[in-house]
């Protein structure tokens, strides 16, 4: 068997991943990535919008600080973030958008002169300072007080990718692409590594390391309808579950995208609505102002898909055989802005819809997005429970997001928080010797071959696409926008009953080399648990908060869910144990008004006396 | 208005000694705003789950479905069935390494280009934290950025008659990728060091300048100017010496 020896191992060559493996590769440390695709083609790729910086160049961004961008996070959250993060983030993103500048990315810059803009469909000029020509400029994006995220053109996420490709390539990360890591090896203490599974051979390998990343993504597979690539299937997150120890924060804490397009979910970026794009119902009636008056379609996510749904069944949705959705107007932004700015919106409404949105209405619903739950992690990007293994990037609850996070905040997250994790993991391997227990590692290669070979030998009946679909339909449908106990409940008990016919998987193909149905099969028993964690953790969460909405309870519950749900997987069980901690130590914002949105809380007994507390 | 579609799919399992190279034949009801995507996993799904092909994005962003589509290269996820005959016949891309039936290592292949022409931006300052960033003009950074845009899917390569022939042969997105660096200030690199890079067979002269690639790039990637630009800096900067020098003084001052 292959077998090779690291001081970081990363998994994940996305953002966050690329960010951390620099860093330790810069230190002078080997450092090699897995990605199930070659890097670039990670899901960062498509990330349209851009990211949130407070570095206030742009008119409309004038007076920003990192003070500001703070508390828009903050509040965005629900007060559902950890504040010692938040903070961390907010003054850190200016220096690391600089610098990824400084290694090529091409942000579109600051215009001197008048400019003419447009908001919630009005026009209006602004005059850019000579003084600020060449910065870093920036756009608007819901929940933000300040314009403050800096973008190249629509491709924000290609762009910085790429860039950070080829920082990886010259400061010698090494790449394994098309390997899948299958599941950690530790002993109980220390994580040493990772069984991998090789996608262009099927070949099982052994990687050891001195410390370990997750930096998988998101998980929006999942769900039925995502915004997500293909491959988000939430396979890190598995990695920690099956450890038994290592928690998952806030799985319930997931994000609906306002701007799906129907059918085929991909999305389209909050910088048409940032720029002026409007929502209208069935009678091309813009009804947002009547729901937020102040912020309408800039609402944060949560608000705006909760509206949205409550306006499609107060019967304003417009009826098509792929079920109701809305319209999205960008019309009168003109065919200029809409082929420069908002060219890949543009490319998406062409090629996959065959409409025109310089002249015509982009059928949209809102969507899966973005998980804010993840591995939990202290602010170090340490994961609680095994020394040595760390996560960042989407896969990780860090926690700058809560229970809800800002258009923008995710990509920068991942290359923030890869700065900072990836300059901990540095000091945490200087000087740093664990001892190579492979017989560790005999043991988990010996248990994910007999999974191979049973799944190859089965004659159990289920079929792995079946379960998979059925899974993505309880999400979708229960575990949505919209939730309640009945629904939950019935979610896991529907999930319940499909984690024990996984165990009866068998292949209708032979398994050989790189089969797709055998990856796939290997995968779904964990993403039906990963699902399970967030219907559970649901479940229970008796409050309402950011994106985790509530029929039967409509407040947000300070006294009683001002916490974090720490999630394990004790090994034999059918549901995770749950557990909580406080949403953060301090609370530099206490507890309040979001300012949009409905606004129902009930206080805890802190809130009162938590505003003397910085 | 439906239509049974004909599929013939390429199939080869290289790790399966059984496996021998053939064509296979499967047949699927269309559906509305089917693109190949949506087809190719239906047919994984309730036909033959052994089919092997790539998707990640399924939005034309990540380039990783790139193949040949009734002759012609192309992204599967952007191809809508309803512009395709009732007949679809399908290949994994020419030149990349097979890894089974519809895919193929593209990424190895980019990466070792990529290593070839040392794509990052060359510099001798070191980044200072807290100095502001260096100001750039606007049209400058999106010209940078319309040469960023390649997604390395691969089409303009498998269309290349000079990349079939010769497998050192850079290709066209490996160019406009020195292009993209060649036209940023931040890279330092003088007019010889790329010479050095693709003032070769390899490189720009290798290229016949037959138009294949630019007609196929799903970006529409303006790989012709691209090629021809490069072309003449080369000619330019292989004079050597003294023009040269006056050459790439005169073009970086032009930046
Ligand atoms: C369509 C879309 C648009 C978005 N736009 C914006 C935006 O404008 N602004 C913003 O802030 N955020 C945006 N987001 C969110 C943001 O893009 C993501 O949160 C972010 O890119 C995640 O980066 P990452 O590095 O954590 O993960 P990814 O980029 O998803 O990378 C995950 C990596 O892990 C690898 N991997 C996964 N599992 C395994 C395994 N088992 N073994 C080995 N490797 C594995 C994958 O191959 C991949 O390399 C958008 C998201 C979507 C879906
Ligand atoms: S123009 Fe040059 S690069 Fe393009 S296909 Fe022809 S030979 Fe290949
Ligand atoms: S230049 Fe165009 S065709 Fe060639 S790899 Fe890039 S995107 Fe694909
Ligand atoms: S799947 Fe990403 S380009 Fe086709």
């Amino acid at each position: 068997m292959q077998t090779f020896y690291t001081d970081m191992l990363c998994i994940g060559g996305g953002l966050a991943g690329e960010r951390v493996a620099i860093e330790a590769a810069s230190a002078g440390f080997d450092c090699i990535i897995l990605s199930l695709v070659p890097p670039r083609r990670s899901h960062s790729c498509a990330a349209q919008g851009g990211m949130q910086a407070a570095l206030g160049n742009c008119a409309m961004g004038e007076g920003d600080s990192p003070d500001v961008h703070f508390e828009d996070t903050v509040k965005g959250s629900d007060w559902g973030c950890d504040q010692e993060v938040a903070r961390l983030f907010v003054d850190t993103a200016p220096i690391v958008m600089r610098e990824l500048a400084f290694w090529g990315v091409p942000w579109n810059r600051v215009v001197p002169g008048p400019a003419v803009y447009f908001k919630g469909g009005q026009k209006f000029e602004v005059y850019e300072k000579e003084e600020k020509a060449g910065l870093i400029t920036a756009r608007a994006f819901g929940g933000t007080a300040k314009w403050r995220t800096c973008y190249t053109s629509d491709g924000t996420g290609h762009s910085v990718l790429y860039t950070m490709d080829c920082k990886a390539l010259e400061v010698g990360v090494e790449v394994h692409d098309r390997v899948e890591a299958l599941s950690l090896i530790h002993d109980g203490e220390n994580c040493l590594g990772v069984v991998a599974r090789c996608l262009r051979t099927g070949e099982l390998r052994v990687y050891f390391a001195k410390t370990v990343l997750i930096a998988t993504g998101g998980y929006g597979r999942i769900y039925k309808h995502t915004t997500n690539a293909v491959i988000n299937q939430g396979t890190g997150l598995i990695l920690a579950l099956d450890t038994g120890i290592v928690p998952l924060g806030n799985m319930e804490a997931v994000q609906f995208h306002p701007t799906g397009i129907v059918p085929t979910d991909i999305l389209v970026t909050e910088g048409c609505r940032g720029d002026g794009g409007t929502l209208l119902d069935k009678n091309e009636y813009r009804f947002m102002p009547d729901y937020e008056p102040e912020k309408a379609e800039l609402a944060s996510r949560d608000v705006v898909s909760r509206r949205m749904t409550e306006h499609i069944r107060k019967g304003f949705g417009v009826k098509s055989p792929y079920g109701e959705h809305l319209w999205l107007d960008i019309r009168h932004l003109g065919e200029k802005h809409i082929t420069t700015k908002l060219r890949e919106v543009y490319d998406i409404c062409m090629n996959f819809l065959g409409i025109n949105p310089i002249h015509e209405l982009i059928p949209v619903r809102p969507t899966q997005h973005y998980s804010m739950g993840g591995v939990r992690t202290n602010k170090d990007g340490a994961a609680y429970g095994l020394k040595g293994l760390f996560a960042a990037g989407e896969a990780a609850c860090w926690d700058l997001h809560g229970f809800n996070r800002l258009g923008g905040n995710s990509l920068a997250e991942t290359v923030v928080a890869g700065k900072i994790v990836g300059e901990k993991i540095v000091e945490f391997l200087k000087g740093y010797e664990v001892n190579i227990k492979t017989s560790y590692a005999t043991a988990e290669v010996k248990k994910q071959k007999e999974r191979i070979e049973k799944l190859k030998n089965s004659s159990g009946g289920e079929n792995v696409y079946k379960l998979r679909n059925e899974m993505q339909e309880i999400m979708m449908e229960k575990v949505g926008i919209f939730r309640n106990e009945k629904d939950l409940q019935e979610a896991v008990d529907s999930l319940r009953t499909l984690l024990d016919r996984s165990k009866k998987l068998s292949l209708a193909s032979n398994g050989i080399g790189a089969n797709p149905e055998l990856a796939e099969a290997l995968r779904l028993p964990g993403m039906i648990k990963v699902a399970l964690c967030i219907a559970y953790g649901a479940l229970q969460r008796k409050e309402s908060r950011g994106a985790h909405y509530r029929e039967d309870y409509p407040y947000r519950n300070d006294k009683e869910w001002l916490k974090r749900t720490l999630a394990t997987w004790k090994q034999g069980d059918d549901l995770p144990t749950l557990e909580y901690e406080p949403a953060s130590k301090v609370f530099h914002l206490p507890p309040g008004d979001r300012g949009y949105g409905e606004g129902k809380v009930i206080p805890s007994d802190e809130d009162e006396k938590s505003g003397d507390n910085k | 208005m439906s239509r049974t579609l004909h599929f013939e799919i390429f199939r080869y399992n290289p790790m399966d000694p059984d496996s021998k190279p053939h064509m296979q034949t499967y047949y699927l009801e269309e559906k509305d705003n089917m693109t190949l995507f949506l087809a190719l996993n239906e047919i994984r799904e309730t036909q033959d789950p052994s089919l092997q092909f790539d998707f990640v994005c399924r939005a034309a962003v990540c380039g990783s479905c790139a193949m040949v589509i009734n002759g012609r290269p192309g992204l599967a996820c952007k191809t809508k069935t309803k512009d395709l005959p009732d007949k679809i016949v399908l290949h994994p891309l020419p030149v990349f390494k097979l890894i089974g039936d519809l895919s193929v290592d593209t990424g190895t292949w980019f990466r070792g280009v990529a290593k070839k022409i040392e794509a990052w931006v060359h510099t001798t300052k070191t980044f200072d934290p807290n100095a502001l960033e260096e100001r750039m003009d606007n049209d400058l950074a999106n010209e940078i950025f319309e040469l960023d845009r390649c997604i390395e899917c691969g089409c303009c390569i498998a269309a290349c008659g000079t990349a079939r022939m010769r497998e050192d042969f850079l290709g066209a997105a490996t160019i406009n990728k020195i292009a993209r660096f060649y036209i940023d200030p931040r890279d330092e690199r003088t007019d010889e060091e790329y010479f050095e890079v693709i003032g070769t067979d390899e490189g720009v002269f290798g290229c016949m300048g037959l138009l294949g690639c630019e007609d196929v790039c799903p970006k529409q990637i303006p790989l012709q100017d691209q090629l021809g630009i490069m072309r003449r800096k080369m000619a330019i900067a292989s004079l050597g010496g003294k023009v040269g020098k006056l050459f790439s003084v005169f073009s970086k001052k032009k930046k």
